[in-house]
């Protein structure tokens, strides 16, 4: 256990492994007491490559990767593709498609909330809301298994709309649904408002002021929460929000509150979005043929994902692979903010400062270069492969004679 | 001698004490389980878990003082053990009792807490440190409301006994009307005693992995755990024995009521824990400093102008 003593000051390691986070990342809190002078942030221990591996497969192959970017958000990443793709390709996908997609990214967004509710409520040690809100997210879930045939990473979008249909009684069991979960949401927003010990725990932690915010460039509900009106769904419709009623809920809290109170009633405003879709749901096809071969060009796309702003970026050379893929997943936007808003608090507020901006690790982590300047280098495949092999001869083992395939991968 | 040993080693002494003591884990993760809508887990589940933990390794960190660091379960459990020999299981009769023993049985019960402070303290971990120290604060805080509260009936009882106050309030029921505002600040000091949620901040999972006991791990765990069973029902005893002193005075019936009584204590407990959130520790010293402190206070002003009405 490393640990340093110094003028009343204790070093405390959260992370890689600790149990409250759900990924690895690490933390060093520097102490005074209880309360927090130094956060130093490390991410980088989910590097997948996932970015560099979408070039090597074509665009159908690349809909599973990216769909995999993130655990919880799946759809919005698979949206953002298909929509960018679409985009290049010149293709209008049919209004069935475009409410289907609506349907799913909003199921998706109540059962992410649902399910960072209960993380937070964990945080600050209040396991019986936990309880609630999960046994509430598995209603969610079980209509996105009926709608899309899995629980997570619904595999429902494709290039050119989506690749099932929904029927009428989807679109029963889904209002009935909604009408059960609301009352429930209402309940969450009260308890959130006016019970106790949990308002203590959750008002005036984690500050990040208008300002504040937007210098780091934080989006999603942590920027709504502090009053910044900036929504994707309103500011730049997609799919079919053009044609649906999205109330933006922003909130003057700028704390952890703040931002507890925007992702319930964002809720709300979800389930709206869904009765909506399934008064106004258009007939016709689900899908229109997509070319394999997206001619060249780049593109930017854009989507909320339920912790913010999630953006695509895709280039093409005109081949069935794209040149280049870039995902700015919205927990990328939101680490920049997390050390402000430690510095300052209490130990105890660490945890759910951390939650609070709904972290997703994985979707965050890339390659990065730290520390060129001592020592640090960056080695190509082969030479990679050179030293290992050297290394292990040091050991005793001879390596050199194992032949690998020559793939394009690197 | 024989009987006394009986009684000291096996009912109501430390193997009743032990057995109740898994049953009333039980109890409580069964009812915290329901009231969050989960199964929870069947009878045995303390008692498997507790054999379970013996039968693990037993690591003793290399920066740790090794004899502190054993002997301290082994003192946490024998002086909760010692602390319910002077609290009435059956009817107004404790094993053993004398002119004074509410005092000794609230030392005896600061031991287990001081021992969870040094065990952390001992393990030189960071998350043990902070987990001791937050331990400490937080005794500040309840320990002076919680006494406070605890005496008070015993002005009124003219004794310094337990026993003597169970049997001074069985005899004059209406008594014990005036007792209730500290039988309520005892239920909540007894939350912050036993380090359960809204006062769990000492063993805070999400922040400071499990605070002072993060070292321990296979026998003096066990212990540990077990020691802090055993407290749950020597408190839950207690306050039963000073605020519900009903007493028949057939033994079965009093059996009986003892369980009754100790599990309506328990209950309020769950309930309590199940419905809040972890308060920071500086929140809680807050609370009870500025709400149950006084609370207290004004029951022993309170007790002591019905003892000066009842001497006129």
């Amino acid at each position: 256990m490393s640990k340093k003593f110094r003028r009343n000051r204790i070093e405390l390691p959260i992370g890689p492994q600790h149990p409250s986070l759900k990924e690895p990342a690490s933390f060093r809190i520097t102490l005074e007491g209880e309360k927090v002078v130094n956060a130093v942030i490390g991410v980088g221990y989910n590097h997948r490559g996932l970015e560099k591996a979408c070039e090597s497969r074509n665009y159908i192959q690349d809909l599973y990767l990216i769909e995999r970017v993130c655990g919880i958000c799946s759809h919005t990443h698979s949206t953002a593709f298909c929509q960018g793709i679409e985009e290049l390709a010149g293709i209008t996908i049919p209004r069935r498609a475009a409410y289907i997609r609506v349907m799913v990214a909003e199921l998706e967004r109540l059962h992410s909330h649902l399910l960072w509710l209960g993380v937070a409520a964990h945080e600050i040690g209040f396991d019986t809301m936990f309880m609630y809100t999960w046994r509430d997210r598995e209603k969610v879930l079980d209509i996105l298994a009926e709608v899309c045939g899995n629980r997570v990473n619904y595999g429902i979008n494709t290039i050119g709309g989506v690749r099932r249909d929904v029927d009428e009684a989807m679109l029963q069991n889904m209002s009935k649904m909604a009408d059960a979960l609301e009352s429930q949401v209402k309940y969450y927003l009260d308890l959130a408002l006016t019970e106790t010990t949990l308002s203590a725990r959750l008002a005036g932690v984690g500050k990040l002021s208008y300002e504040d915010a937007l210098r780091f460039g934080v989006v999603g509900p942590v920027a709504r929460s502090a009053g910044i009106a900036y929504d994707i769904r309103v500011t730049e419709p997609y799919a079919a929000y053009g044609d649906i009623p999205v109330d933006l809920v922003t909130d003057t809290r700028e704390d952890v509150l703040g931002r507890t109170v925007v992702r319930i009633k964002e809720m709300l405003v979800s389930l709206n979005i869904i009765r909506f879709c399934i008064k106004n749901l258009p007939d016709g096809d689900i899908a229109v043929k997509a070319p394999l071969r997206i001619p060249a060009g780049e593109v930017i796309s854009r989507t909320e994902a339920p912790r913010g702003e999630n953006i695509h970026y895709i280039r093409s050379n005109g081949t069935d692979k794209p040149d280049r893929v870039r995902v700015r997943a919205p927990s990328e936007a939101n680490w920049r903010g997390v050390k402000h808003m430690l510095e300052g608090g209490y130990l105890a507020d660490v945890p759910i400062t951390i939650a609070a901006i709904d972290p997703c690790y994985s979707c965050t982590d890339r390659a990065i270069v730290i520390d060129s300047g001592s020592g640090t280098e960056v080695k190509d495949w082969q030479s990679l492969r050179q030293y290992s092999i050297s290394w292990y001869k040091k050991q005793g083992i001879d390596v050199s004679a194992v032949k690998i395939p020559e793939r394009k991968y690197y | 001698m024989l009987l006394s040993l009986f009684r000291i080693l096996v009912f109501p002494g430390l193997i009743f004490l032990a057995a109740y003591a898994l049953l009333c884990e039980y109890i409580d993760r069964k009812v915290y389980a329901r009231l969050q809508n989960r199964m929870g887990p069947p009878w045995y589940q303390p008692l498997a878990d507790f054999l379970k933990l013996l039968g693990k390794e037993t690591i003793i960190p290399a920066d740790a003082n090794r004899s502190m660091f054993q002997i301290l379960p082994v003192i946490s459990l024998s002086s909760v053990a010692a602390a319910f020999i002077y609290v009435p299981v059956l009817g107004a009769s404790a094993v053993h009792s004398f002119e004074g023993d509410l005092i000794v049985v609230l030392y005896f019960l600061t031991i287990p807490t001081m021992c969870e402070f040094l065990g952390g303290w001992y393990s030189r971990s960071v998350y043990s440190t902070i987990g001791s120290v937050r331990t400490l604060t937080q005794m500040f805080a309840y320990e002076v409301p919680l006494f406070m509260a605890l005496l008070a009936p015993a002005l009124i009882a003219k004794t310094w006994s337990v026993t003597g106050m169970t049997s001074f309030y069985s005899e004059h029921p209406l008594y014990i009307l005036f007792n209730i505002p500290a039988f309520f600040t005892a239920l909540i000091a007894v939350q912050g005693k036993l380090e359960r949620a809204p006062f769990d901040s000492p063993e805070a999972e999400t922040e400071i992995v499990s605070g002072a006991l993060v070292e321990y791990s296979g026998k003096l765990l066990a212990l540990f755990r077990m020691s802090m069973d055993c407290e749950l029902v020597v408190m839950a005893s207690l306050i039963s024995a000073i605020y519900l002193p009903f007493v028949t005075g057939m033994v079965i019936l009093d059996f009986v009521l003892y369980f009754a009584k100790t599990l309506a204590v328990l209950l309020v407990l769950t309930l309590m824990r199940a419905a809040t959130a972890r308060l920071r520790v500086d929140q809680m010293v807050n609370f009870c400093w500025k709400f149950l402190t006084p609370a207290a206070i004004l029951q022993i002003i309170l007790d002591l102008l019905i003892r000066g009405w009842l001497a006129v």
